[in-house]
């Protein structure tokens, strides 16, 4: 029966069976564990490091996310409760093992959370993954809902409105580390980051995380191929959770305080938000999304006080524009590379971005001094924007923003026609050659 | 080569299978049995209930009534994944494959649970040898290495043809299902699909549903005419053409 296979030649690149050489297959882990040895030292600022230890824990979480949306096409709106369960369940038993009574050091309390984000995902899980689809989704937002409600009711556990705080030196040291200074809990971010990066990763090479993409692209075939794809949605489900808690368990140790509102439909937004912003269909993607969001949440909370607005933006235009989101975008240059011509189309995509800049300065001017306009007028109608101060009310600014808006969209759009051609013309270049 | 005429064992049995879609009756008691080994073709004239009766037996559909028998056991009312464990496979009449995932991925996700790895999240799936080499076997049989790592969706249409019937043999079943495996293909691509039916049905017993009748008569062992839901006649491919009632319902009008 194999005769047929084996009178044709293999085409290059075909899978032979060879295992893949130490470099390829642990290369990128050890760069990826160098990178995050050096990182605190190249950015060496108490706040770099608080920002990059918010950045290890969102990619967990991220990640964890993408294991439902981008691997096996669920859409929750629920995944905060396993992130927020996580966290507190980690708080509540720091509590308990507080004054270096409990024997365990503090680098293992992730566990706790990654345990309680298992046990919930499965519980949980049994419910909602009895359905697909906009039933599912529905499910976790009932459920993300259920559980922020429940946390506000028992508020020996949740702690209320305020939430539970936890004092991480307390617990039991080794190593001399006191956990004290912000760059330890950076290593001890990093340490579990890398480790979950590359368990996730494994996962989607494995049997069942095949299944997860044969699930998400035609779940009926699935069933006609021996899989019940119940089964695959709940093992998807419970495995997020688990990763999904150990980023919750990381969080309560990094923040020492866990809030209800950590599990509520805002995080799970931006879990979504930060997953379809780095690009849902490739593994990198998440990553991406986690680093960036959680650096523009940074930086736009500090220059607006609307910028959540500046997200939703973000987000609609991403959709809209590069539904595979920034590794997607990345993606779609390496047919480019491979042709060589990359450089010549570059030129057009900076030619795209100065308008499309211009017009968002516009915008980003209009939203502004409409908010001071509303908002902020009993702080008087002056501002500054990029150093120029102005009255919010005075037709300069506005006719400015109008302007700005208009020509930089229009030049915008043209710029945008230009390199799309490019683009084309490139890929059709590139097979001629 | 087939056991039909000596009176194998059967392999699939059906008994006085009905379905209803609201009140209409698609499927008006069926009684059918196939031998182990045997080569079934089924035909009949366009929305006779054929497809339907697939999906009846391969668990896409609950019959509203009679039962299901494979290899002996019942198999009324489980699921299609159910079935396809216990040595079912088919394929679709339109083509249902993953069309986002590459051709060697789309194999090698139906060879896995035969294969007894099933929702192992723990094994690397590029070290598992005996998968890759099934996986590479079926893709030879079906002429799709070439195309191994393209996503299904961009492939030809007669590529995604043989791609159905690839996913069908991946999982080694006894049973094989095919439900208009030539529909859409040219001269050339029908006759190399026959001589793979051909092929990989020899240690296997095979149903299919197909429309050129040059080819049921020259693939099967057996031909069973239904027409309006009712199995008007069961027979050798001779007797079939011979067959009056088959003449009037249907060779008749089709094959003039
Ligand atoms: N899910 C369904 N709901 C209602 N009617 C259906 C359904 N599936 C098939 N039918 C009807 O059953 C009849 C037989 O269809 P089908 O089995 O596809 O015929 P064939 O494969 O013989 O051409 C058709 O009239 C079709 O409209
Ligand atoms: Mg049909």
């Amino acid at each position: 029966m194999s005769d047929t296979s084996d009178t044709v030649v293999r085409p290059a690149g075909f899978p032979s069976g060879a295992a893949p050489g130490p470099l390829r297959r642990y290369g990128p882990w050890i760069v990826l564990a160098l990178l995050l040895l050096v990182l605190p030292r190249v950015f060496s600022s108490g706040l770099s490091i608080s920002t990059m230890c918010v950045m290890g824990t969102m990619i967990i979480f991220a990640l964890s996310y993408n294991m439902l949306l981008g691997q096996s096409g669920l859409l929750s709106f629920g995944h905060a409760v396993f992130f927020g369960l996580g966290g507190f369940l980690t708080a509540q038993m720091m509590n308990m093992m507080a004054g270096g009574e409990g024997p365990l050091p503090l680098m293992v309390y992730p566990l706790v959370g990654g345990l309680a984000g298992l046990v919930f995902g499965v519980i949980f899980g049994a419910v909602a993954t009895r359905r697909a689809g906009t039933a599912f989704a529905m499910i976790t937002l009932g459920i993300g809902e259920l559980v922020t409600s429940s946390a506000l009711i028992l508020r020996g556990f949740f702690g209320g409105e305020t939430g539970i705080t936890v004092d991480r030196t307390e617990i039991h040291q080794v190593f001399g580390l006191s956990f004290g200074p912000q760059v330890q809990v950076y290593y001890l971010i990093a340490g579990w980051c890398l480790v979950s990066v590359i368990a996730m990763y494994a996962i989607t090479r494995t049997p069942f995380g095949r299944i997860c993409n044969a699930v998400r692209d035609n779940p009926q075939r699935v069933n006609f191929v021996g899989y019940n794809t119940t089964v695959v949605r709940f093992i998807a489900f419970s495995l997020a959770g688990l990763f999904a808690g150990i980023a919750g368990g990381l969080a309560s140790i990094n923040f020492e305080i866990m809030n209800s509102a950590q599990m509520g439909a805002a995080e799970s937004g931006s879990v979504i938000l930060m997953a379809y912003i780095g690009g849902v269909g490739n593994f990198a993607g998440p990553i991406i999304g986690a680093i960036v969001v959680t650096y523009l949440h940074l930086m736009l909370s500090d220059l607006s006080d609307v910028w959540e607005l500046y997200f939703g933006l973000l987000f609609i235009s991403m959709v809209m524009y590069a539904p595979n989101g920034i590794a997607g975008v990345i993606m779609m240059q390496r047919p480019l590379i491979r042709r060589g011509q990359l450089l010549r189309v570059a030129p057009y995509y900076v030619l795209a971005l100065i308008p499309g800049l211009v017009a968002l300065a516009g915008l980003s001017m209009i939203i502004e001094m409409t908010h001071q306009l509303s908002i902020s007028a009993s702080e008087g109608l002056g501002m500054t924007m990029m150093g120029i101060a102005f009255n919010a009310d005075a037709l300069l600014p506005w006719l400015t923003a109008v302007v700005l808006l208009g020509g930089g969209g229009w030049l915008g759009v043209r710029a945008a026609r230009l390199a799309r051609e490019a683009y084309g013309a490139a890929m059709v270049r590139g097979r001629v050659q | 080569m087939s056991n039909a005429d000596q009176g194998g064992t059967a392999a699939l049995e059906l008994e006085g299978l009905e379905k209803s879609f609201g009140p209409t009756r698609i499927i008006r008691g069926v009684d059918l049995t196939i031998v182990r080994g045997e080569r079934h073709a089924v035909i009949g004239p366009n929305g006779a209930g054929k497809s339907t009766l697939f999906h009846l037996i391969s668990g896409h559909y609950r019959p509203t009534s009679g039962r299901i028998r494979l290899d002996g056991r019942d198999i009324t009312g489980l699921s299609p994944e159910q079935i396809n464990r216990r040595g079912l496979a088919r394929s679709f009449q339109i083509t249902n494959i993953f069309p986002q995932l590459s051709v060697w991925e789309n194999v090698r996700c139906a060879t896995l649970w035969a294969m007894g790895y099933r929702y192992n999240f723990w094994r690397d799936i590029d070290g598992l040898d005996d998968v890759r080499l099934r996986t590479e076997e079926i893709l030879g049989q079906i002429n799709l290495i070439e195309r191994w790592d393209m996503p299904a969706g961009m492939l030809a249409y007669a590529e995604q043809r043989a791609l159905e019937i690839g996913l069908a043999l991946a999982s080694d079943a006894d049973i094989l299902l095919l439900d208009e495996p030539m529909a859409g293909m040219s001269h050339a691509e029908s006759q190399h699909m026959v001589e793979l039916i051909r092929k990989v049905s020899e240690n296997r017993t095979l149903l299919m549903i197909e429309h050129d009748m040059g080819v049921v008569f020259n693939l099967a062992d057996r031909i069973s005419v239904l027409v309006y839901g009712e199995i008007i006649a069961s027979d050798t491919p001779e007797r079939i053409k011979a067959n009056a009632d088959v003449q009037r319902a249907y060779l008749g009008t089709e094959v003039a």
